[in-house]
């Protein structure tokens, strides 16, 4: 049996806007699953209908077995969830938050208040503990978050953009928590995130969430494999897309050109042996070049080779329909 | 069961947040007791009208009115912590676990009640200080106190239950202001009823704020009717009831949304 099993979601908003349009995947349990996307993807939407908050409009969804429409109440005890920003209760201290979110699931007495300081400490804020949350910081706010998500033991933890507005140094502390949550209490992961590093370090498995559907799937590794070869990055003068096009239609041992405003992105077995092909034949067909650069596939590229843009230009699209 | 333990919790929840910002208490207590200090002693001759007798003072007369208004005025606010809470995301981490509904609507009117309550008990002392006689005793003042809980309690749904709805501020804002004059105005707050122009008369019939008033009226007077005690309570009762259906309901509506 699957963690979760998400099987052609369908979800739409009034004005016609479409969240998700068919989105699917399954998620082993044990595991950290990532799904990667921009802002407006609808990542958030899918994890709004596998923890009961959304209801899909078609498809359906299930977490440890149990469908999350019919059966929403059971899937409520099997999952723990940090939404996207914070749940904490700023008025209250972090005992209070843990200990209600514990009475929530029906504990109480002495096994609670074990249970909540020891999450506490776990989560370092032991000391912090009997302060009202408001003085916390956004890390300290996000892990009384996640101590709160884990109170009643959940087999599945949801973390929608666990690491947004956090600075890098306690994402990496994040970071270091939740993969000792999978490898040590065996807990299935499902984070989403439009942090590419963020996917790359944490999540076994992936899938690229564009426009409400997956549109690619598996582990980082297999799917930079995928790609095969190098990127060639190539920042020209001037915009020139059809110049460009012309220009490489041609040269052997490249592949997969786009080109976004004045960045030109394109694969080849050996980058570097195809670098002063590709700048003489740029060169043939006038366009000047600012600067060029080979690297291993990220999932940047990933993300292009999928999606047909870049992860900014998807970002940056996404923020323009939300206007 | 479960939903009164839960309600439990959520009342502990503001409760605590009360005990904390205690303050609150006197924002919304402001308006009332300087409408009960100015009112009661500019029109302090009213008492000789016919219809006032049995109050003893005008300021005893008003005291009904000024508590069931505070009760409305506070609790029409209750809906914009639920706002907060909606922007913070606390509600949606309360709705993907095992809470029940109804707790999380009942547990605010918990609280309302108790703002309600305190806020009565000062109106009451300050009306006492200053003059009024209140002629039905403690228990006729236990019974204005129910029934201005009870109002409390079913305007804290509605706001909640708006507040679901719109989510918000400014609708809310203005909705409750839309509302609070215009039933304040429409009741026998002011003015024995047999003063009132026939037509307000009747719309202050159907006024909830005006049952809070009459009954707490009746209750405090010299010769208490209990009948129209119950039959103002029972109204109210029934209101609070239904407006909680819907505000529970309301839940769906902004599940339905999100």
């Amino acid at each position: 049996m699957h963690a979760i099993e998400a099987t052609n979601l369908v979800k739409k908003y009034p004005k016609d806007v479409t969240a998700l349009d068919g989105l699917s995947f399954a998620v082993e349990q044990g595991t950290v699953f990532g799904l990667l996307g921009p802002n407006g993807a609808g990542k958030s939407t899918t994890v709004k209908i596998l923890t009961t908050l959304a209801t899909p409009d078609s498809g359906h969804a299930r977490v440890m077995g149990i469908d999350v429409t019919n059966q929403p109440d059971r899937v409520r005890r099997t999952i723990g969830v940090v939404t996207q920003g914070s749940g904490v209760d700023v008025q209250a201290t972090g005992r209070e938050n843990v200990r209600l979110q514990g009475q929530l699931y029906g504990m109480g007495g002495t096994p609670l208040e074990r249970r909540a300081s020891e999450l506490l400490d776990q989560f370092g804020l032991a000391d912090a503990a009997d302060r009202i949350a408001k003085g916390y910081s956004g890390g300290m706010q996000r892990r009384l978050d996640i101590a709160m998500a884990l109170v009643h033991d959940p087999r599945v933890l949801f973390l929608d953009e666990p690491s947004t507005g956090l600075d890098p140094e306690v994402r990496a502390q994040m970071w270091d928590e939740i993969r000792r949550l999978s490898s040590d209490r065996g807990i299935t992961v499902l984070l989403t995130t439009h942090y590419l590093e963020e996917a790359d370090q944490l999540a076994s498995r992936l899938a690229i969430v564009d426009r409400g559907k997956v549109v690619g799937e598996g582990t980082p590794d297999e799917l930079k494999r995928e790609l095969r070869g190098d990127a060639i990055q190539v920042e020209l003068a001037a915009e020139s897309n059809g110049a460009v096009h012309a220009a490489l239609e041609r040269v052997d041992g490249v592949r997969d050109v786009t080109v976004t405003g004045r960045a030109l992105r394109a694969r080849a077995e050996d980058g570097g042996r195809a670098v002063p092909v590709v700048l003489q034949a740029l060169e043939a067909h006038g366009v000047t070049v600012a600067s060029v650069r080979v690297a291993r596939p990220s999932l940047d590229d990933v993300y292009l080779r999928f999606t047909g843009r870049t992860f900014d230009a998807a970002e940056a699209e996404a923020a323009e329909v939300k206007q | 069961m479960t939903t009164v333990r839960h309600t439990l919790y959520m009342a502990i929840r503001h409760l605590r947040e009360l005990w904390r910002q205690p303050w609150f208490v006197a924002v919304t207590l402001v308006q009332p007791v300087i409408w009960l200090l100015l009112f009661g002693t500019l029109f302090k001759k009213v008492i000789e009208i016919p219809g006032f007798h049995a109050h003893g003072s005008y300021i005893g007369f008003l005291v009904p009115g000024v508590v069931a208004m505070s009760a409305l005025f506070s609790s029409g606010w209750s809906g914009m912590a639920l706002i907060e809470d909606l922007n913070k995301g606390v509600t949606d981490r309360f709705l993907v676990s095992p809470v029940r509904r109804e707790a999380l609507i009942l547990g605010r009117l918990v609280k309302e009640a108790v703002v309600v309550l305190i806020q009565s008990v000062i109106i009451v002392v300050l009306a006492l200080l200053v003059g009024a006689t209140l002629p039905g005793g403690v228990v006729g003042v236990a019974a204005l106190l129910a029934v201005a809980a009870i109002l409390g309690g079913a305007f804290g749904a509605l706001s909640n239950g708006f507040a679901l709805i719109a989510r918000q501020e400014e609708a809310l804002i203005g909705a409750v202001q839309f509302v609070l004059l215009p039933l304040t105005f429409m009741s026998s707050a002011f003015l024995a009823s047999n003063l009132i122009p026939h037509r307000i008369r009747v719309i202050s019939d159907f006024n909830p704020l005006n049952w809070a008033v009459v009954a707490g009226r009746a209750a405090t007077s010299t010769n208490v009717d209990w009948g129209t005690v119950a039959s103002r309570a029972g109204f109210l009762a029934a209101l609070m009831a239904l407006c909680l259906a819907f505000a529970t309901r309301a839940f769906r509506a902004y599940q339905r949304s999100v």
